[in-house]
């Protein structure tokens, strides 16, 4: 599993990152990914070229594409972003942002772009700051701490299905993970556009990312600017954990956990009360 | 807290010469007040229907209805926010919490005005999750899961901003955090009515927002003693 190491890395990032202590001023014409030093200037050549059709001359996310796009592409004048290693209501770091432009948002429009140079990636996250006084006056958030994993088994599993109950999950997501919940058809994001929570089932990668650490991440943070809510002061540590495990039986591929999951099921089915407003859970 | 001002004169006098609005002495202070009223025929208020959530819809016997626009006797309305939008001196904030109740799948108060500044705790009374998801642009969007049993989320905004607060889960769940840069303000009751006490003479600007009506402003100067009339009057246009 190539998640490990992954995870290093990502702590290594944010060690540097919280090193170099940049001012803010300086921040929000540059952005600092490890050792590349992100240029706003060099940035507008980039993002004129490959961005602007979607997100728009001003930065605002109505390019000439965008009628035609949905999810619509991200308005940077709101400086409101889903993938963030940062509590809710915060800035993200350029390594957030970094990592977005390069996976791309799957499921949408919005392109991976992880064929451009480092540089050429960093040079255009350091532009888009410019589009935001935020950046300027606030700076990025500090990004949350996440312990190494514990160890996925059955008990692990089976705690977070608890967790999943407990939070309510569920209520837009579904007792199946399906994104059917009872409160699903009525979400709209926070430029009032309809959206529709995570199906598990469909895959096993998310908008912001695909390692476990990345799933820990997304409950923990929020999906700011849409109805995805932030866990983070509810749950310990050890809980996110045992969620994570669960979440991931109810993705289709061969994961780890899935394969435990279904080793232990048959066996134990009629001990589980079903998930969901009856009171489920063990 | 305005009320408690205008009980004691002393204590008004001592708390205007805090915040330094007058270098000389201050014997008296004069305020306004007045109505609220809309022309027209305002929108229709509906039940909500919470048979979604079960914990919640057992709390009410008659169904809620929608708070948008609560009329009263005489087309007065209730929960405007009036307050000093230009003329006032900065105070500090008041360090005292304001308090956000989410009961019976609904927000207490609908309106919930605060300063600048001012520390804001929001209470989950319910046997259910809400998540509380304040709409702000100019201040940071949060968005945060408060389950049953937790303790109160604590928050503050840094700029003044009307702010749309909403729970995901529950889509009738709608109120407003006024944040305002001034302590002079208050909030209509259902007869329409409003004061403002305690304030230095002068001149100021006064404004009263509503959710649906927008907002209105108009000068006034206060005199050294006694209350000025400044009633304001919305148009609601046919939906
Ligand atoms: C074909 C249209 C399209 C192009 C071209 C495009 N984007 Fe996007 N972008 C989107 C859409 C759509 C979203 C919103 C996805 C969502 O909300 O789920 C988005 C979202 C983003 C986000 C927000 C991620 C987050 O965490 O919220 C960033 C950052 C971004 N784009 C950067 C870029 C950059 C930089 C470029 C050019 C190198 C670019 N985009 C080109 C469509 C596009
Ligand atoms: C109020 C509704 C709501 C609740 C409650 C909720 N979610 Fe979500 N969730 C959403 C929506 C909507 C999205 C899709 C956001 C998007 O596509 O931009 C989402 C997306 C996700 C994603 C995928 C994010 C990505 O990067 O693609 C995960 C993982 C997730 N939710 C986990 C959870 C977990 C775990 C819980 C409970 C602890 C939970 N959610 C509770 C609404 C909700
Ligand atoms: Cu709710």
């Amino acid at each position: 599993m190539s998640r490990i190491p992954l995870l290093a890395c990502a702590a290594e990032f944010g060690l540097l990152l919280s090193a170099t202590g940049l001012l803010a001023a300086q921040a929000q014409t540059m952005s600092r990914i490890g050792n590349v030093t992100g240029n706003a200037d060099a940035g507008k050549r980039e993002y004129r070229r490959y961005c602007v059709g979607c997100h728009g001359p001003a930065g605002d996310g109505l390019g000439e594409n965008a009628q035609w796009i949905d999810p619509k592409p991200r308005d940077f004048t709101a400086a409101v972003f889903k993938c963030r290693s940062t509590p809710t209501g915060s800035l993200p770091t350029d390594e957030d942002l970094f990592h977005s432009v390069s996976r791309g948002v799957v499921t949408t429009n919005m392109p991976s772009w992880e064929p451009l140079t480092r540089q050429a990636r960093a040079n255009v996250v350091a532009y888009i700051k410019t589009f935001s006084s935020r950046w300027a006056t606030q700076g990025p958030g500090t990004p949350i701490t996440i312990p190494a994993e514990t160890p996925a088994n059955i008990e692990s599993i089976l705690r977070g299905r608890d967790v999943f109950q407990k939070m309510e999950c569920w209520k837009c997501h579904g007792p199946a993970g399906h994104g059917d919940g009872p409160a699903a058809s009525t979400l709209t994001d926070s430029k009032d556009n309809p959206i529709r929570p995570y199906n598990f089932s469909t895959g096993s990668r998310f908008k912001c990312g695909e390692t476990n650490a990345d799933v820990y991440r997304i409950f923990m943070t929020g999906l700011d600017g849409t109805p995805m809510p932030s866990f983070a002061d509810l749950m310990q540590p050890n809980d996110a954990w045992d969620l994570v495990h669960f979440l991931r039986t109810l993705q289709p591929l061969q994961t780890p956990e899935a394969a435990i999951w279904q080793t232990w099921l048959p066996a134990h089915a009629k001990e589980l009360k079903p998930l969901g407003p009856d009171q489920g859970g063990r | 807290m305005r009320t408690r001002l205008i009980t004691s004169l002393p204590l008004l006098a001592l708390a205007v010469s805090a915040m330094g609005a007058l270098s000389a002495p201050v014997k008296t202070a004069g305020g306004v007040s007045g109505t609220i009223t809309f022309t027209g025929t305002p929108p229709r208020m509906r039940p909500i229907d919470m048979s979604k959530e079960p914990s919640c819809a057992s709390q009410h016997p008659t169904p809620v209805m929608t708070e948008t626009v609560m009329a009263g006797a005489g087309n007065t309305v209730q929960n405007v926010v009036v307050y000093i939008s230009a003329g006032d001196q900065a105070g500090a904030a008041a360090a005292q919490p304001v308090r956000y109740d989410q009961k019976g799948c609904q927000y207490v108060p609908h309106v919930l005005v605060m300063q600048v500044g001012q520390p804001l705790e929001i209470y989950n009374n319910d046997q259910t999750s809400h998540n509380i998801h304040p709409l702000a642009t100019i201040n940071p969007e949060w968005n945060k899961s408060q389950p049953p049993g937790t303790p109160p989320i604590k928050a503050t905004y840094a700029k003044p901003e009307f702010i749309t607060v909403k729970c995901n889960v529950h889509p009738w769940m709608h109120g407003y955090f006024a944040v305002l840069a001034t302590s002079h303000y208050a909030i209509s009751g259902n007869d329409g009515k409003f004061s403002l006490a305690g304030l230095a003479p002068g001149k100021y600007t006064i404004t009263a927002w509503h959710e649906k009506f927008g907002t209105q402003s108009q000068e006034v100067t206060v005199s050294a003693s006694g209350t000025v009339t400044a009633n304001f009057v919305f148009k609601a246009l046919p939906y």
